[in-house]
């Protein structure tokens, strides 16, 4: 993997939020979930600062990262699509829909666009059921996709 | 105070905020500011109504009038006409199915006849976000009295006779693992609220931390009261901030009033609560798996016993309780344990709440006594399926559970039937299938899910699951052989014996279920390489009847591959190495001229 280099001034951010835990290792989960949201991601040097704060191995930092779903070790596009797969999406069509999204952006799940723009992902349930099958990108929840609907959505950015 | 005359109630759950319900509060807002009826007309952001298919949901106060499908254009018509001028907006009214007949009363409504609610009794008519609102329907009261008159002991007992059974998906009774904490010797013990609902499909603890925060909250402190414990933590998904950002400020209001921290009621009893974060596993809706992941570790579950009501957190006794169970307690303190043994059934009182979701007319909410069957909940409260298409199978407890079929229709639901028809209750997620859905591909759709989902601890799950996916991919890619089908099912019996926790142990429920119930359908896949339901994709092709094409061309334009070509007015022809299968050209044709072979 590219090495990244973080600004010095955003280290500093970074161990003020382990201080703020107390440098507790019970605590690692709250200070990932803290990291990413500053970084959008949490790279491997990110977790190696983590590790030397909260005095564990970074084997272990590591471990928790790649356990969780949650957390990305790859930074999202600028436009991060996800398409929800629970069970209720499934059985309305979600599939077809993310083929098409796969399709239209030439990207494998998990993956971002060359150029940056979207990346695309699957979530499992975001609870708005009646209105299945469901896409988010970014903070905007498109209700009733199908999959004619995808080269529209993605022509609004 | 100010004392409103009308309330205009607002659905503000995530479903209805994802069709812009907040922006229908603003503008509500804003025309009732330009009439000068900011004195009279209030308007509050509930929780979720249930009835999310219709949404997003606006009820009048006091006349309850229930508006569906409301956009923010419409809500200066709700004003002038409905506020002002006193008459329905017939257009938003919701139209009986049958008699084509306006309804504007919910009572009257199928989807919430056959309704008792219990722990969603707040949602929807409260808003959420204020503490006066959730006392003044009794809330805290039974608090107070358990901390004012009665023992650990003695309220202990009215949680066991009220027979309250786990709500999270094992049925465990309640007020049993109250006791057995309670009598786990330690100077600190702690209370756990289970909010990692994982189940795709399920929504229930996210509606009830949405549009009754406090419920669970009051219900931990009496947990806490009981079992000797001054502390408790709520784990909750990362993925749900709506919830997340209710429950704080229902914690800073609790503080306010001080039923949260010191002394409570002068009692001499202290609690408070901490919210902790899930970051995206469903094996940490096990109880040992989310006690590791609070404490920032793998959420891996360990072998019990010990129990975490003995060795829990940090290695002290702990009890965990899902929300929805919680949401209960107030309420059997508040009406009796009496009163809640004469709902439902004799081994499952009370009610249960289930997300219903999928082929079904009215996807949405729901809370039924148990012991309602599952034709009330499907054809009378769901509204059928969708489409007029024919039902096919109810898949309950999500990855989990297994699916039901026609002759378990009028099953009555409780923890033990759902069992004993190869199921299991779960957190409450049911989804509806029709006959367009083909069940080897739907258990390959759980598989999947636990695949990626097992933490990998143990070699039946990490390998056995996979392997299981692997056979299924095969059979729905027109591969298998009757060999395949043996396999599937003896492995499947295997991991379910030696998995290590409930994740693993019930990974192979939707296998098992859909070769039990749909034994036609494996073999349909294996010995003559079709699929029934017509979904799996390998063995489907698209065909157009040169006799029934009109060559209008629409197929060809909208076909996203140009696997589709031919002359106007004549017969269009489909280049299966091209055609990808989506689908789009059948659904376009007005001659009915294609169809899958």
């Amino acid at each position: 993997m590219a090495k990244v280099k973080i600004p010095e001034n955003k280290v500093q951010e970074l161990k003020d939020l382990c201080a703020k835990f107390n440098n507790e290792p019970g605590e690692l989960i709250n200070v990932l979930h803290g990291a990413q949201e500053m970084f959008g991601y949490l790279p491997a040097e990110i977790q190696e600062i983590v590790a030397e704060e909260m005095n564990v191995s970074v084997a272990h930092v590591y471990g928790v990262v790649t356990f969780y779903s949650f957390f990305s070790m790859l930074p999202k596009g600028k436009h991060p699509i996800s398409i929800c797969m629970g069970t209720a999406c499934y059985v309305r069509g979600a599939e077809k829909v993310l083929e098409e999204f796969k399709r239209h952006l030439d990207v494998k799940v998990g993956e971002t666009t060359p150029d940056g723009k979207f990346s695309l992902s699957c979530l499992r349930c975001v609870g708005a059921c009646g209105l299945a099958p469901v896409v988010t990108i970014g903070e905007r929840v498109y209700g009733r996709v199908s999959p004619e609907d995808v080269k529209g959505i993605l022509g609004e950015y | 105070m100010a004392r409103f005359k009308n309330h205009i109630l607002v659905c503000g759950g995530t479903g209805c905020r994802a069709s812009e319900s907040e922006a229908i509060a603003v503008n509500l807002k804003r025309s009732i500011d330009e009439n000068n009826l900011e004195n009279d007309v209030q308007v509050v952001r509930t929780g979720c109504f249930g009835f999310c298919e219709k949404g997003p949901v606006v009820k009048m106060v006091p006349d309850n009038t229930f508006y569906v499908h409301v956009t923010p254009d419409d809500a200066e018509d709700l004003v002038l006409e409905h506020l002002i001028k006193g008459r329905k907006v017939e257009r938003l009214l919701y139209v009986d199915p049958e008699t084509k007949e306006h309804v504007s009363d919910s009572k009257h409504m199928d989807f919430y006849k056959k309704q008792i609610r219990i722990a969603l009794r707040n949602c929807g008519f409260i808003n959420p976000e204020n503490i006066d609102e959730y006392i003044a329907r009794d809330g805290y009261s039974a608090l107070g009295t358990i901390l004012d008159e009665m023992t650990p002991e003695e309220a202990i007992k009215v949680v066991k006779d009220s027979g309250l059974r786990g709500r999270g998906g094992g049925g465990f009774p309640t007020g049993l693992k109250w006791e057995i904490t309670l009598k786990s010797e330690s100077e600190q013990k702690y209370v756990v609220c289970n909010a990692d609902e994982g189940d795709p499909g399920a929504f229930m603890d996210r509606s009830i931390l949405e549009g009754d925060p406090h419920s669970v909250l009051e219900a931990m402190a009496i947990c806490g009261y009981c079992i000797g414990a001054d502390a408790g933590l709520i784990y909750i998904r990362a993925e749900y901030p709506l919830a997340i950002k209710r429950l704080k400020i229902a914690i800073e209001q609790a503080r306010d009033y001080g039923l949260f921290g010191k002394d409570i009621f002068g009692s001499g009893f202290n609690f408070d609560v901490e919210i902790r974060y899930g970051a995206g596993a469903f094996v940490c809706g096990e109880e040992t798996a989310l006690i590791h992941s609070m404490e920032g570790l793998r959420g891996e579950p360990t072998v019990k016993p010990p129990f975490p009501s003995v060795s829990g957190y940090k290695g002290k006794p702990t009890n965990v309780n899902n929300v929805e169970t919680f949401a209960n307690i107030p309420a059997i303190f508040l009406k009796g344990a009496d009163w809640f043994r004469k709902i439902g059934t004799e081994k499952s009182p009370g009610t249960k709440v289930f997300a219903l979701a999928g082929k079904v007319n009215n996807v949405g909410l729901i809370e039924v006594p148990m012991g309602t069957t599952l034709r009330e909940v499907i054809f009378d409260i769901g509204g059928g399926i969708k489409g007029g298409k024919k039902f096919k199978a109810v898949q309950t407890g999500g990855p989990s559970g297994g699916c039901l079929t026609v002759n378990h229709l009028d099953l009555p639901i409780d923890y033990d039937s759902l069992i004993a028809s190869g199921s299991m209750m779960g957190s409450g997620g049911m989804i509806v299938m029709d006959e367009d859905d083909c069940m080897v591909s739907m258990a390959k759709f759980y598989l999947d899910f636990t695949v990626e989902e097992s933490c990998g601890k143990c070699s039946p799950c990490r390998i056995g699951n996979k392997r299981l996916y692997e056979l299924l991919e095969k059979i729905t890619l027109g591969k298998g052989d009757e060999g395949d089908l043996t396999r599937l099912r003896n492995l499947a019996n295997v991991i379910k014996d030696t998995a290590l926790c409930g994740l693993g142990q019930t990974s192979p429920n939707p296998v098992l279920s859909t070769m039990d119930n749909f034994p036609e359908e494996y073999e349909a896949h294996v010995k003559e390489s079709k699929c029934p339901a017509g979904q799996c994709r390998a063995l489907m092709q698209y065909v157009i009847h040169p006799k029934l094409c009109t060559g209008c061309t629409l197929c060809a334009r909208v076909c996203p591959v140009d696997a589709i070509s031919g002359d106007k007015k004549m017969p269009h022809f489909i280049d299966t190495s091209i055609c990808i299968k989506c689908g789009a050209c059948m659904d376009k044709c007005k001659f009915g001229a294609i169809s899958i072979q």
